[in-house]
């Protein structure tokens, strides 16, 4: 990986001869900012935890019409806490009861963190 | 790490793409392998990996439920990867839900979606049926002669009709006897024929066999008819000839018949002969080794097998279907082939669209792995199926499945059909959660 502190040396010198008023810091939030829609545009994106994939097939991850909540950024504990009380019984379901008792806690977490983490 | 080591530039060795020889190109492995820490460094200092070197390329023939979601899960995993769809239409009608267009409660054209989207994610869109597949070469030849190279292929061909499995069943005889069993001119030819029918007539369905396509299907089309008839044609009835004595989602299916088309719908199981032997569109009758019915209107679901072209391809067994790696669902017959959705023998998972969705997503994370020359993860899948039996009435069959001895096996414990004893709201509520899962993977296959 980069040698950080050289990284900044140039950019700092980059920011000067650019000059026109965008600093260093600005630049380097500019060039965070490029690195970060590269890095999802080129790069290969992490795999979804097992079962992670298949949620989509009725939690939409964009908007659309239906009664079924979205997981994308919903907090981590919310989605393991529902899973669970689907797995118990404890919540009423149509179909995630029969669902969530095919997975392991260790499982749910996982998911649960990977939606947590989607925009 | 700023630069791009150099790349092997070899020949890579070619084999006949059976299982001995499932190397991957060397330089491809690379240009993925090292691609992922490359593009992590600056590109403000770094050209972009993919200049002077040759992408992977991945072939997907078949743009439905299973090869749609396949090539926009592996753009969106992985955008250098070079994903070309063949297809030979451009708009895509859904089957999920045609019931419904069938019983008169949906038009077509809510089951129809373009490609504008799949191709605006950076995927080409071939416009083409593919009619040979050389494994060796790693080619898929075109109608028009084109040949397209791949790295990998992914066939999601889906289903063809058997028209050698029932004698008197031909794609004539079709015209006059509708299957409907792939969603388009057949839908609207059968829902033709249901609004002609005089009051009184009789509709005679054919059901197969396992395994075809939609495993409850023709059970929700037998509802969906049936209402119709009760709402509009009250002196008719639906004769269902079945060649087999239990199907899915049965005891909900014939709980919800008892209490919604007592007069309705009739179904005969195998044991009480009905299974169809043979059929004659000049006489709208079929046959059973114990009756001749005669029909008004006859929707004929006839044996299936994988669609053509993996039979072409080499990737269909004896049996008509397609034998998978449950982890990559690479064929188990030929190398670097990948084979999805309803063409596949998939252990526990039913032939679905939500089966053929979820194992896109699962290969497609497979493939980024294989080119990358790593080991695939093991995965985990999900079936959820809807079948509407009436308005505002659901019911639903779910599983969850996870590769054990080289197929899919269903989690133990887990999965199950929607409670036999539940309230008309909870049937009320998987209506909605029906509708909204229709909109969820069309918006997510097409959108």
């Amino acid at each position: 990986m980069m040698n950080e502190e050289r990284f900044q040396t140039a950019l700092d010198g980059l920011a000067a001869f650019l000059g026109g008023g965008m600093g260093a810091r600005r630049l380097w939030l500019c060039i965070l900012a490029f690195g970060a829609t590269t890095e999802t545009a080129m790069a290969a994106s992490p795999e979804p935890p097992p079962g992670a994939s298949s949620c989509l097939g009725c939690h939409a991850p964009r908007r659309v019409d239906t009664a079924v909540p979205p997981l994308a950024g919903r907090q981590a504990a919310d989605i393991l806490a529902q899973m669970q009380a689907f797995k118990s019984g404890q919540k009423p379901a149509t179909v995630m009861d029969r669902i969530a008792k095919g997975f392991t806690d260790a499982e749910i977490e996982a998911i649960a963190d990977w939606y947590a983490r989607q925009k | 790490m700023l630069k791009l080591r150099p790349l092997p530039t070899g020949t890579p060795g070619r084999n006949d793409g059976r299982r001995t020889a499932s190397a991957i190109r060397s330089t491809r492995r690379q240009f993925l392998a090292s691609g992922a820490s490359a593009a992590a460094a600056s590109a403000l200092v770094a050209a972009p990996p993919a200049l002077g070197q040759a992408a992977p390329r991945v072939v997907v023939v078949g743009g439905g439920f299973a090869g749609a979601s396949l090539a926009r899960a592996l753009k969106k995993a992985d955008p250098r990867i070079a994903v070309t769809l063949v297809e030979a239409n451009r708009t895509f009608t859904a089957c999920p839900f045609s019931n419904l267009v069938l019983g008169g409660l949906r038009s077509l054209d809510q089951q129809q979606f373009g490609y504008d989207k799949v191709a605006a994610d950076g995927i080409e869109f071939a416009v083409a049926s593919a009619t040979q597949v050389e494994p060796g070469a790693r080619r898929v030849v075109l109608a028009s002669g084109s040949a397209l190279g791949y790295d990998r292929l992914v066939l999601a061909p889906g289903i063809d009709l058997d028209w050698s499995g029932l004698a008197g069943y031909t794609e004539a005889a079709a015209e006059m006897m509708p299957h409907a069993w792939k969603a388009g001119a057949q839908t609207l030819l059968l829902r033709r024929q249901l609004e002609a029918m005089e009051d009184g007539g009789v509709v005679v369905m054919s059901a197969p066999a396992n395994p075809f396509r939609c495993p409850p299907g023709p059970y929700e089309r037998a509802s969906l008819i049936a209402n119709y008839l009760k709402t509009s044609k009250p002196r008719s009835k639906l004769i269902v000839l079945d060649a087999k004595d239990t199907f899915s989602k049965q005891r909900l299916f014939q709980n919800a018949w008892k209490e919604l088309y007592p007069d309705h719908l009739e179904w005969v199981a195998l044991s009480m002969g009905g299974k169809v032997t043979s059929v004659d569109p000049s006489a709208m009758t079929l046959t059973t080794d114990f009756a001749t019915h005669k029909a008004a209107v006859a929707n004929v679901i006839p044996p299936q097998t994988a669609g053509h072209i993996a039979r072409i391809a080499g990737v269909a067994d004896n049996t008509g279907w397609c034998p998978i790696d449950p982890v990559t669902f690479e064929s188990k017959l030929v190398a670097n082939i990948h084979v999805l959705g309803d063409a596949t023998i998939a252990g526990g998972m039913p032939k679905s669209a939500f089966t053929a969705n979820a194992q896109a997503k699962v290969c497609s994370a497979a493939i980024v792995k294989l080119l990358a020359g790593e080991a695939p993860s093991q995965p985990k899948l999900i079936n959820t199926c809807y079948s509407i039996v009436g308005p505002n009435y659901g019911i639903s069959v779910a599983g969850v499945y996870v590769p054990k001895n080289g197929v899919l096996t269903d989690v133990q414990g887990a999965g199950g059909v929607s409670p036999t004893d539940a309230p008309r709201s909870v049937r009320a509520q998987e209506a909605l959660f029906a509708e909204g899962w229709f909109n969820t993977i069309t918006g997510e296959v097409f959108g």
